[in-house]
């Protein structure tokens, strides 16, 4: 089997003359396994195997992927990449910043405590089809469904310097999916609905609870059907770790992006309302607010030693009690804006160049016990499960909807209504804080579409988030 | 590429067995990427990438596999004959699929279609000249996108577009901007200068203080960009025969009560226009039209073959998402000049941002105005509006608040580019819609 660190050292035999290029090398192999409303859907496999160089020359910077890793074509892919430095030589927006001259060697393969083909595939479908037949336990479950992915992604990159960055890892994302209807109205509830995703392997079913979810995911799916639809009104407003990933991811991850800042992003995914003048003093969130950026997390989506340029990931605070210290960008972005950040150049495949990503972007948790956060609640509301997203090209105005919540009255959790959204401003949403979760009660989840570049790149994120409560929130319901 | 995959789809043929079967789709491109940013180069380069999808089938038991290939015959010769090898083994332990269903009348096809693009030197110098002086950021893509599809049943379909899209944004402070797009298969210089030149005199307008409105219904006009994105959220789920049948659509409403848009709202599939090639993956040639809503009445679904199976209707050639490639809206009859004097006072919209469904029961949206946006008053722009949320049903703004659709439409090219440059289009009128909520 060719391997992807063969492939990186047949393009050095190759790479063409220049003052510095670098070859990253990817190999994706996936299994997609469903069953939709109590069919299996047939098995879908895939094998993804590409490169992408990139070459410095005379100050221009050009890019060339192929999936042609023969000699070949790594050879064209080169000389492609050659032409596109010289084409942008001289009209390049910012000057390329010096490669370091300290040499990199990493070579590093996850092991999941359960390897992922410890279970045949076909036990896999049995457990499928069980949980498919705990989806459809009513006449009023109109759709029901329930799948598992797997990818295996090995990665190489290799620089003219003399840099070797492999690194191996298993990404698993289940899904688990009930809608129920009747007389015109459908209501849905999902595991997560795509917002569950770890590094791993098996384990991670277990460790996630998706085995036994099912049943609960279409009870709650009947039980809103039922509901009342959510009040209008301002409230406090207590967010589930999977409403507060996409919350922190929307309104902190992407204003935070450094090229947002410096304008690449305008034309499509926008710009953002923070400015480089604000990184050290601005005051992002109330005291209770610690945002990290946080590679090491052991299973999170976006664990990684290296970011997609070769610059080593470590640990740093973004926000620390509340107040704003850094931006998410890469070595090409920090020296633009002449500024420091974090090793976040990221690629969704091989054939898409490094960009500023979020990776893992983590709310640190506070002291409070789920039960402390609901006590601490007069007149307010929680809601659970993101099921809509929406912010403006600054990332300032959001709304937000959710699959199901709960009132709050008193301290006490009360009736489960329907149609759950709230809309704010990020620059205030986040200084109205005030109450966070325990360590206990700390979430690992992500995405694996956030969208963003030109062209297109859908990569996976990860974020782990307290509950978290908010005062003086605008909440209302559907209809 | 088509020679390669016709000849990849002999290499399968020769290795399926007995009563085995086998359907193979191919995705390719080779694709220029110029990224713009402070009128100056971002990041530039190619991607060249060939992908097959190869579904073996036994009966009613099937099994598929994605790989990239290389586009050298042998190598990619081994790695198909691997994959059949490991798809037969999946066979052995697959159960029969109920809703597996394949054309099995052969209808080869091949659209090449005609083009005339520039060099890449051209395009970019023309982007970096519109650029000069001004806050120019965007993106320029480019080349041929290449569809195949084969079958054990002798079937061929080829489809090659060799297109351009470039996307630009002028800016002239902060997150005003004006946004224009020049797409198509032949380049001409000449009228991609004049469009540009055509954004940048909107820029004036923008340089006057912004007004910020209040939340309050507004009578607005949605500019054919704009109507791009409620028809994108209208498509997400509103016209595939599975939503509808498991009542998870967002047109729930018009399926199940019998609730109507405004007569004026005809809807389609319109396989006539448009980049998209015309045969799916379980070898069905697309018809030339679906109509989806006629005089505000739903009609039609588009019905894959699986969910055909499922629920026991014919198959019309949609993809197996069941969502519009070349969705088309059929104009009305105000005349692009009285657009200003039509909307009176009130919210002219360049662009919306970030769609997604408030209540998904009620087919209410909620998303963000962007670029440029105007506010009117007695016909005559008065001044840019700062960006606005708002919160509204299909129901009314393409039911009773509808007030007039324009009788010029715009042909939009996707210009989306994730894994793949896309293929898909609308062809869109402008809509005046009264009364529409702007929320915060």
């Amino acid at each position: 089997m060719t391997l992807p660190a063969d492939i990186a050292a047949r393009f050095a035999a190759v790479a063409p003359a220049c003052d510095f290029w670098s070859v990253r090398v990817m190999r994706s192999r996936a299994e997609y396994l469903a069953v939709t409303r109590g069919v299996a859907e047939p098995v879908a496999l895939s094998d993804d195997f590409g490169v992408m160089v990139t070459v410095h020359a005379g100050g221009g910077l050009g890019y060339a992927a192929t999936s042609d890793i023969s000699a070949a074509g790594l050879t064209r892919a080169g000389r492609a990449a050659l032409e596109w430095a010289q084409r942008s030589a001289g009209r390049m927006v910012a000057p390329l910043p010096p490669r370091s001259t300290n040499t990199i060697h990493h070579d590093h393969e996850d092991r999941p405590r359960i390897a992922w083909d410890a279970v045949s595939r076909a036990e896999k479908f049995v457990r499928l089809k069980a949980q498919s037949e705990e989806l459809k336990r009513d006449d009023r479950i109109a759709d029901w469904s329930t799948d598992l992915s797997f990818t295996d992604e090995d990665s190489v990159l290799v620089t003219s310097s003399g840099d070797f960055i492999r690194q191996r890892r298993g990404i698993v994302v289940p899904g688990l999916s009930a809608s129920a209807s009747v007389d015109g109205e459908t209501q849905t509830r999902t595991f997560g609905r795509g917002g569950v995703i770890r590094q791993g392997g098996l384990d991670v079913l277990d460790d996630v609870g998706f085995w036994t979810a099912a049943p609960r995911v279409a009870d709650e799916a009947l039980e809103l059907l039922a509901a009342p639809n959510c009040p209008t009104g301002e409230m406090d407003l207590l967010l589930a770790p999977d409403q507060m990933y996409i919350q922190i991811h929307e309104s902190i991850g992407h204003p935070l992006e450094l090229d947002r800042i410096l304008g690449d992003e305008r034309n499509y995914a926008g710009t953002s309302f923070v400015t480089l003048d604000m990184f050290g003093s601005y005051q992002y969130g109330s005291p209770l607010l610690n945002i990290t950026f946080d590679p090491g997390v052991v299973g999170e989506a976006a664990s990684y030693a290296f970011d997609d340029d070769g610059t080593r990931a470590e640990r740093q605070f973004l926000i620390r009690d509340g107040i704003l210290q850094k931006p998410l960008g890469g070595a090409f972005s920090q020296a633009r804006a002449n500024t420091s950040g974090v090793a976040n150049a990221r690629a969704c495949n091989w054939n898409r160049p490094a960009i500023d990503r979020m990776a893992n972007l983590n709310l640190e948790p506070g002291s409070a016990s789920f039960e402390d956060l609901v006590s601490g609640v007069e007149n307010g509301i929680t809601m659970e499960t993101n099921v809509s997203w929406s912010i403006d090209d600054s990332r300032n105005k959001f709304q937000f909807g959710c699959e199901r919540a709960r009132l709050i009255k008193n301290g006490k959790l009360g009736p489960v209504v329907k149609n759950p959204n709230y809309r704010g401003i990020s620059a205030t949403f986040w200084r109205n804080l005030k109450g966070l979760g325990n360590a206990a009660s700390v979430q690992v989840l992500g995405t694996p579409t956030c969208g963003k570049g030109e062209p297109n790149q859908a990569i996976r994120v990860g974020h782990s988030a307290p509950p978290a409560v908010f005062a003086d929130v605008h909440v209302f319901g559907g209809g | 590429m088509q020679d390669q995959f016709y000849t990849t789809a002999d290499v399968i043929a020769a290795q399926i067995k007995g009563d085995e079967g086998f359907l193979a789709r191919f995705s390719g491109e080779s694709s220029d990427f110029v990224r713009f940013n402070r009128s100056a180069v971002r990041q530039a380069g190619m991607v060249e990438q060939r992908y097959l999808t190869l579904e073996l089938f036994r009966g009613k038991c099937h099994a598929a596999q994605t790989l990239s290939l290389t586009g050298e015959q042998d190598l990619d010769a081994d790695v198909v004959k691997a994959a059949v090898a490991t798809l037969r083994d999946i066979l052995n332990d697959t159960a029969e699929d109920p809703h597996f269903l394949i054309n099995t009348t052969p209808q080869s096809t091949t659209r090449v279609m005609p083009s005339a693009l520039g060099t890449p030197e051209e395009s970019v110098d023309a982007v970096l000249k519109a650029g000069a002086g001004h806050d120019m950021v965007g993106f320029y893509a480019a080349g041929p996108i290449h569809s195949g599809f084969a079958n054990s049943l002798g079937q061929r379909n080829w489809d090659t577009v060799k297109a351009f899209n470039i996307d630009l944004s002028f800016y002239l402070r902060a997150d005003k901007a004006v946004k224009m797009g020049h797409a198509g298969t032949t380049w001409n210089a000449a009228a991609f200068a004049h469009k540009a030149g055509l954004a940048k005199e909107r820029l004036a307008a923008l340089a006057r203080p912004a007004k910020t409105i209040q939340p309050d219904g507004y009578r607005v006009y949605l500019a054919p960009a704009a109507m791009e994105d409620i028809l994108s959220m209208m498509s997400w789920g509103g016209f595939g025969l599975a939503d509808h049948r498991t009542a998870t659509t967002p047109l729930i409403k018009m399926v199940e009560q019998g609730v109507k848009l405004n007569s004026a709202v005809t809807i389609s599939e319109n396989m006539r226009d448009g980049l998209s090639p015309g045969f799916q993956n379980q070898g069905f040639v697309k018809p030339d039209n679906v109509t989806l809503i006629e005089n505000g009445a739903y009609k039609d679904c588009l019905v894959s073959p699986r969910s055909a199976a499922e629920f026991d209707e014919a198959p019309n050639g949609a993809d197996d998402s069941e969502s519009p490639v070349a969705l088309d809206m059929a104009a009305g009859t105000l005349a692009h000049e009285d657009i200003l004097k039509t909307l009176g006072t009130g919210i002219y919209v360049g662009n919306l941002w970030y769609l997604n469904y408030s209540d998904r029961n009620a087919a209410r949206l909620t998303g963000m105005t962007r670029f440029a946006t105007f506010w009117v008053e007695n016909g005559e722009i008065v001044a840019p509006v700062n960006v606005m949320r708002f919160d509204d049903s299909i129901y009314r703004m393409l039911g009773d608040n509808l007030v007039a659709l324009t009788a010029e439409r715009d042909l939009l090219l996707s210009t989306d580019t994730y894994e793949a440059r896309s293929t898909r289009s609308m062809r869109l009128p402008g809509a005046i819609i009264d009364d529409m909520r702007m929320t915060l």
